[in-house]
This record gives C-alpha cells, sequence and structure tokens, in this order.
C-alpha cells in the first residue's frame, strides 16, 4: 500500500474514485504490483538457487546473496510502498534515511567491536602480553 | 451553494491532513520496529559461531522449507496490496476476497513456522542448547510474533468492513496494514538472506 494514498482519496474521495479509474491504474495501480511481485520471486528463486548449487563460494556467495536482498528491498519500497512519491517535505523519506543510518551504525559497530572484542581475548595474545609485562620469554 | 462545496471541500483536506500525520506516525513506528530488528540481526550475526559444541545452521535449517515459506510470505505480501487497490475501486467483494487471501497465506506461514520451531526443540535444539540458537529463536520468534499481530488486525478489520461498508476508517486501518504487511516482509528477506542462506556460506 502506499504512503500517499490518502492524499488521493480525501481530495475529493467520490469524485477522484469514480472520475479517473485509469489514472489511478498508472500510479501504484495492478501493473506495479504485478511487476514488484514477479521480479521479488525471481530475486528470492536466484538467490534460492546460487545458494544451493554452490555457484560461488565464501565471500563472493555472500556478497552476491546480499546484493539480492537489497535489490528486493528497494523493488519492496519502490512498487508496493511507492516511498519517495509523496510531496516536499518528505518526512518518510527522511525518517527512513535516518533508520538506515542508524541500523548501519548498530549493525557494523556492533560486529566491529565483537571482532576486536574476540581478537584480543584470544588465549595466546593475552599470554603474549602477560610476558611481556612480566619480562617473561618463553623459551 | 457554492458555500456547501467549499466547506466540503475544506473538510476533505483536513480530513487528508490528519490521516497523513497518522500515516506518518505509523511509519516512525515502523522506522524504530527497524531498529529493534536491526539489534536483534546484529546479536544474531554476533552469535551466529557460538554453537557451544552444538549444531550449526547449516546442519538444522531446511532450505527448501524455508524457502516456501518465503514464497507463501512474498504471495501474501502481493494479495494485501491487491486488497488495497480492490478498495480504491471500491469493490467490497474483491477487498474481503484478497483479505481473506492474505489472512489464509500468513497463517500458513505462521503454522510453518511454529511447526519448525516445534521441530527444533523436540530434537533437543531449542534456545538454550547454544548462543546462536539463542539468538535465532530470538530473532525470527520476533518476527513471527508481529506476523502474529498482523493476522490478529486482520480478524478485526474484515467483520469491521462486512459491518460497516467501506469508510474513511476501514481505509486508515486498510493503509496502516498492508504498510505494517509489507514491512514484515522485507523483515523476512533479510531473516531469509541473513540467517537461512547464509547459514549455508562458509567464509
Amino acid at each position: 500500500m502506499d504512503l500517499h494514498f490518502y492524499t488521493r482519496i480525501s481530495n475529493g474521495e467520490r469524485k477522484a474514485m469514480n472520475k479517473q479509474p485509469h489514472k489511478v491504474q498508472g500510479h501504484g495501480g495492478y501493473q506495479a504490483y504485478t511487476t514488484g511481485f514477479a521480479i521479488s520471486i525471481i530475486l528470492t528463486l536466484a538467490a534460492f538457487y546460487f545458494v544451493q548449487e554452490k555457484i560461488f563460494n565464501g565471500w563472493e556467495l555472500a556478497i552476491a546473496i546480499l546484493v539480492l536482498a537489497v535489490g528486493q528491498l528497494l523493488v519492496q519500497l519502490l512498487f508496493f510502498i511507492h516511498l519517495g512519491r509523496e510531496e516536499k517535505p518528505r518526512w518518510n523519506l527522511v525518517s527512513f534515511l535516518f533508520m538506515l543510518l542508524v541500523i548501519l551504525i548498530l549493525a557494523i559497530g556492533s560486529l566491529w567491536i565483537m571482532y576486536n572484542l574476540n581478537y584480543h581475548n584470544m588465549v595466546d595474545d593475552v599470554d603474549t602480553r602477560i610476558m611481556e609485562e612480566e619480562n617473561i620469554y618463553r623459551y | 451553494m457554492s458555500d456547501i462545496g467549499t466547506v466540503a471541500n475544506a473538510a476533505s483536506k483536513l480530513h487528508a491532513e490528519e490521516q497523513n500525520k497518522t500515516t506518518l506516525g505509523f511509519w516512525m513506528y515502523l522506522m524504530t520496529d527497524c531498529v529493534l530488528f536491526a539489534s536483534l540481526f546484529a546479536t544474531y550475526a554476533v552469535l551466529r559461531n557460538n554453537t557451544a559444541g552444538g549444531p550449526s545452521g547449516e546442519e538444522l535449517f531446511n532450505l527448501p522449507y524455508i524457502l516456501i515459506e518465503t514464497l507463501i510470505l512474498l504471495t501474501s505480501s502481493f494479495t494485501a496490496g491487491l486488497a488495497v487497490l480492490a478498495f480504491r475501486h471500491k469493490q467490497q467483494t474483491n477487498l474481503i476476497g484478497w483479505l481473506l487471501v492474505t489472512f489464509a497465506l500468513g497463517l500458513a506461514f505462521l503454522l510453518m513456522e511454529v511447526y519448525e520451531f516445534a521441530q527444533l526443540v523436540h530434537e533437543g535444539n531449542g534456545w538454550q542448547r547454544s548462543g546462536f540458537l539463542s539468538a535465532y529463536f530470538t530473532l525470527v520468534g520476533t518476527h513471527g510474533l508481529h506476523i502474529l499481530v498482523g493476522l490478529l488486525w486482520l480478524v478485526v478489520v474484515i467483520p469491521n468492513i462486512l459491518r460497516n461498508g467501506l469508510n474513511h476508517i476501514v481505509a486508515k486501518r486498510l493503509m496502516l496494514f498492508s504498510l505494517f504487511w509489507h514491512f514484515l516482509d522485507i523483515i523476512w528477506i533479510f531473516i531469509f538472506t541473513l540467517v537461512y542462506l547464509m547459514g549455508n556460506v562458509r567464509l
């Protein structure tokens, strides 16, 4: 459904409904939904196929399926939610972008910190540090 | 006589403004919900290798089963969109029909997920088995809970339409529901990719 449905409906509700069904069609009508649906099915099946058949390996595969997921996100946002088609001040879009910033900081930050924590807590690392501090040498 | 027209116009403008505010408020809620899911995703990413000697995702997840779940949810998102279009064309029967289809697909998805969870717990791989499984159940379970709320929403909206017909209140509820439903679909795409598919990728 779309974010700007209301503006369209409420501005002379009945008038708009009876008079311009063809206009409704063009903007987020059946065509948009069907196209969006078809693309997202294709992207899902492609991601599944890549993993099942091991078309790529390791990081290449990971990046490939991530790109497909982001593609799906865009399809859903554009064809189903119709983000960015509002009038100026675009609060929906602005809050969406801010949310993206927050989750990037949150996700990347967590991974970074936890990776470093794991790294510095590795037994070998700790041992070496203690030995250095105490002037003890291994051999 | 033109006065009436002007008044009606002003009233409908006021209505649109109010409803736009409702939409924006709900949109803000969805954005914060995204942040909630992002923190669950981050937790999962951090814990995904902490299997405590237990099974990993690769051993546990049945990908074709999850693919069917995914396709069901994608289709229900599409039918929710069709319901909105039916509303826009004032086709009440179609609207009810598509909402029922959306409900049935959502329920099928939820039941498949509950079955998967039950299977895991039954085999001794419940949330207390390892850090990986705790994070997994929290993330996927939170999404499932949202789906349950969406289904309850439909249980309220469908009888409401049957009783009161198509009016502004129905328009508002329907529109917020479909935003919510598309949003859950987006979250699931990332669960499908980052949890299930990535579980089978060796880095």
